[in-house]
């Protein structure tokens, strides 16, 4: 229990110092996670518009969820080498699954009466994708988003034994912080990643359409 | 015969038999991986196997409880629900060593992180099941003389079970992976080759302890799905 309360003076002696270890955090986590969007959201959102693909978006799931961070990070060891470049790599093929899963889901899973109905007002299929699928598989997409965004941030504190520096520096180094400082990095990040899922709920409030909210509270509550 | 040499073994052991492979540090040394397996990666591979069954089945039992509750009482379900996703955001790494102050690096502290973990999958997945089951069977099941643990047992636990075994399969493969940070608590697990290899970078070691958490969840996933077949055999009936 001690250790615990010791945390916070740990806080505001260590300032400094980790939130310099937060902004590598932040960078280590973020870019492959920003990556993974660019790449996955469209790739998911088209191949649900075409409903093709299910295979290869449910393999892809499984198995990136069944793959441990720690021996992604290991092997990329062997391959890349250690510092930031492997924990992003690693990080991006952590994030990359869900967020394509999600995004094809999302997408496929739109109502077929909608999306007909919607072809049969006149809409192109490019519209139908924008005006129809995009707001209403929104609320999927983003949770796809959260859930790789808690991973990257928690993940990232792994990452450190390749080298790549951020909060796990402190985490994983008790003899030179102390039990204290382990704590107090611990805290920190399990508070990151709560603020970081936030965002994302709070971005999905501000980007969704007033048509869907009422689907989109079943989805954040779930 | 040299004067010089001792009789019998030399005193330093001659460590000039490791293949072209080990020495080169290659993607991955099969003979070197046949040769350690019983003693590096076997049984790492069992506690491993422990570490996840204790976790699941526990998490199941809390999570399942949690969720009949919460079915019964519909204003529970919101705020067990926050809970257990609360917990599912922390990093595991994060809750494992905010532990340490109270249940020491012992396998204690681990087993508690990665219940948390399997608590909101299950949880949710055995209130959509029980969600799911359609107004009219419950009415006629209600109306053919059942009582409320009868429609419990007899009609809606069966007809959630498909929803509550991916909630378990799920939470069975995530937590094979989680189960390999536990490695920077306890020396156990799968991870424990890996972070053991981490100092002096051998591909082998990574290779082969990462593959053998990737196999561990696809066959504990394969089992899931087996056992699921079985429990329920009414989903196959053709009609």
């Amino acid at each position: 229990m001690d250790v615990l309360v010791g945390a916070f003076p740990f806080m505001t002696a260590n300032f400094a110092l980790l939130l310099e270890k937060t902004g590598e955090h932040l960078v280590i986590s973020l870019i492959p996670l920003l990556a993974a969007i660019v790449v996955g959201v469209p790739l998911g959102v088209w191949l649900g518009h075409i409903h093709k693909g299910e295979f290869l978006a449910v393999s892809i799931t499984n198995i990136g969820r069944a793959l441990p961070s720690l021996a992604l990070i290991a092997i990329l060891i062997g391959i890349v080498g250690i510092g930031m470049l492997n924990a992003m790599i690693a990080l991006f093929l952590l994030a990359f699954p869900p967020i394509l899963s999600y995004a094809f889901q999302a997408v496929d899973s739109v109502d077929a009466d909608l999306t007909k109905a919607a072809r049969g007002m006149g809409l192109a299929p490019m519209q139908v994708l924008t005006k129809v699928e995009l707001p209403l598989g929104l609320p999927m997409i983003i949770s796809g988003i959260r859930t790789a965004a808690v991973l990257t941030v928690s993940s990232a504190t792994i990452a450190t034994i390749a080298g790549s520096g951020g909060l796990g520096d402190v985490i994983l180094n008790q003899v030179a912080y102390g039990m204290e400082g382990v704590i107090a990095a611990a805290l920190w990040v399990a508070v990151l990643a709560i603020l970081v899922d936030q965002v994302f709920v709070l971005l999905l409030k501000i980007a969704s359409p007033a048509g869907v909210k009422h689907l989109q509270r079943a989805a954040v509550a779930a | 015969m040299s004067g010089f040499a001792p009789a019998g073994d030399p005193v330093i052991p001659d460590y000039g038999q490791a293949s072209d492979c080990v020495i080169n540090n290659g993607f991955f040394c099969t003979d070197w991986f046949a040769s350690q397996w019983s003693t590096v990666f076997w049984p790492p591979l069992v506690d491993h196997i422990y570490m996840v069954l204790i976790a699941v089945v526990v998490g199941f039992l809390i999570a399942f409880t949690a969720a009949l509750i919460a079915y019964r009482k519909k204003w529970l379900a919101g705020p067990i629900g926050v809970a257990a996703t609360f917990l599912y955001t922390l990093p595991p790494l994060a809750l494992f060593q905010l532990l340490v102050p109270f249940t020491g690096l012992t396998l204690l502290t681990v087993e508690i992180a990665l219940v948390c973990f399997t608590l909101v999958i299950i949880f949710q997945a055995v209130l959509a099941g029980l969600a799911a089951v359609p107004d009219d069977v419950k009415r006629s099941a209600v109306g053919m003389g059942l009582d409320t643990k009868q429609l419990m047992l007899k009609v809606e636990l069966p007809l959630a079970l498909p929803s509550i075994i991916s909630g378990l399969r799920i939470a069975t493969v995530l937590t094979v992976s989680v189960a390999t940070i536990a490695a920077f608590v306890v020396d156990s697990g799968l991870g424990s080759p890996i972070l053991k290899a981490v100092s002096s970078p051998f591909n082998t070691q990574f290779i082969a302890a990462g593959a053998l958490a990737v196999l561990l969840a696809f066959v504990l996933d394969g089992l899931l799905v087996l056992i699921g077949r079985i429990l329920t055999p009414w989903t196959r009936v053709r009609i």
